[in-house]
């Protein structure tokens, strides 16, 4: 059932990402582009190759749905049109534990617009990064088509 | 705590239960919901009903009851956002700015419903979280939108929902419905905290189509905090915000 609906996606993704960019892209992306320096693009990583399972985040045992191979999978590149994206997916217990970002654009784009918030309650401040752990990541969807091609591309070669 | 992430609705879906007795049973009645969620509501499947309707293959009357509460819930989001939130585009519904949102929050009732009390659902950034984790308030960081592997702000949250609406991964996939071909990047990413994830994910899709307006949107409503983004990388957020932030 899971893997259907995983399939189905990925597949539906894919249909829809060679509709819209097959002819614009025919080049592959990742042909084009220098390998990231994180990590080895299409080389499982075994970190967790015993099977052992994060003991904050203990899953029952998986009885449904495909048995991915535990480690670490790094996507290809995939061309964002804005720029070029990679994930990478870490398989625990059989299951997604986790999906990171490998690459990602930091295009900051440039305006002069200045704004001023004199006459409001509210605050501007430069965004810093904070080093603090967290439960859960709130941020614009990641739910692009490149996105979904680069772990699409990970999680194949997860699969048992 | 029984966790795990599937992808669907094309984005991850993270559910956590931190509640003895929670089950893979449970995970998965989680999941089985979203999966038909999806089947109804999705545009890229052309079987769904939400396409069935867009070609013009359903009268409303045969329109299911979930199709027409999220039409409704649409229509009255439209008039409490001064026609800034719209579902029609082109002749053509597309209500993937309520529905994940409404779906995380149905999502979170079910575990409810089951009695569960600590527990978050994620699906995309869009959240709900009830209780707590080990008797600590659940820890939400906003990322940087600009590097996506780190956070911003640490947000400390209970029974409440949160959600970003921006620019950051999918381009430009919203739209002012007064001025369609503007295209919006003054305002990156725009972080909503509200009394529940419905609420905060379809504020957040408004506030974001207003621009630089946004902000000042949220501050006028009452339970609500926002934290906008913009692209010279500087935060303007709302005056009752910095209470739900953990001090660095």
């Amino acid at each position: 059932m899971r893997k259907l609906a995983v399939s189905a996606v990925i597949i539906g993704v894919f249909a829809f990402y060679s509709l819209m960019h097959g002819r614009a892209n025919p080049a592959s992306p990742s042909a084009v582009l220098p390998r990231p320096t994180t990590g080895s693009s299409g080389t499982p990583t075994a970190t967790d190759a015993g099977g052992a399972t994060n003991p904050t985040a203990t899953s029952s045992t998986a009885t449904t749905g495909p048995a991915y191979k535990n480690g670490t999978y790094v996507g290809n590149v995939a061309d964002a049109q804005w720029g070029y994206v990679q994930v990478k997916a870490v398989i625990q217990g059989g299951k997604i534990a986790n999906v990171q970002w490998v690459q990602y654009p930091s295009d900051r784009q440039r305006s002069v617009e200045i704004n001023s918030y004199a006459d409001s309650q509210l605050t501007t401040e430069a965004i810093q990064a904070q080093s603090a752990q967290v439960d859960i990541v709130t941020g614009a969807t990641d739910s692009s088509i490149a996105f979904m091609e680069s772990l699409g591309n990970a999680l194949s070669q997860a699969q048992a | 705590m029984i966790k795990e992430t599937r992808l669907l609705m094309g984005m991850p879906i993270s559910v956590a239960v931190e509640d003895g007795g929670a089950t893979q049973d449970d995970l998965e009645s989680v999941y089985a919901y979203f999966v038909l969620v999806d089947e109804r509501f999705s545009t890229y499947q052309a079987s769904s009903e939400i396409s069935r309707i867009n070609r013009g293959e359903l009268a409303p009357e045969q329109y299911s009851e979930e199709m027409r509460t999220v039409l409704a819930l649409s229509e009255q989001t439209k008039r409490d956002t001064h026609g800034y939130f719209d579902i029609v585009r082109d002749g053509r519904y597309d209500p993937s700015g309520i529905v994940k949102g409404w779906a995380v929050h149905n999502a979170a009732h079910l575990l409810e419903a089951r009695g569960f009390r600590n527990f978050y659902v994620d699906a995309g950034g869009d959240v709900q979280v009830c209780g707590k984790k080990d008797g600590q308030l659940w820890r939400i960081g906003i990322r940087n939108p600009f590097n996506r592997k780190e956070h911003v702000k640490v947000l400390l949250l209970t029974d409440c929902g949160v959600a970003t609406s921006g620019t950051a991964v999918r381009g430009q996939h919203i739209y002012d419905p007064h001025h369609p071909s503007v295209r919006l990047v003054d305002v990156v990413s725009i972080t909503i905290i509200g009394p529940d994830v419905f609420e905060a994910d379809r504020f957040a899709t408004a506030a974001f189509a207003m621009g630089r307006k946004g902000i000042h949107f949220i501050e006028e409503l009452p339970g609500f905090e926002g934290y906008m983004i913009d692209a010279q990388a500087r935060a303007t957020y709302t005056s009752g915000f910095e209470r739900y932030v953990l001090r660095p």
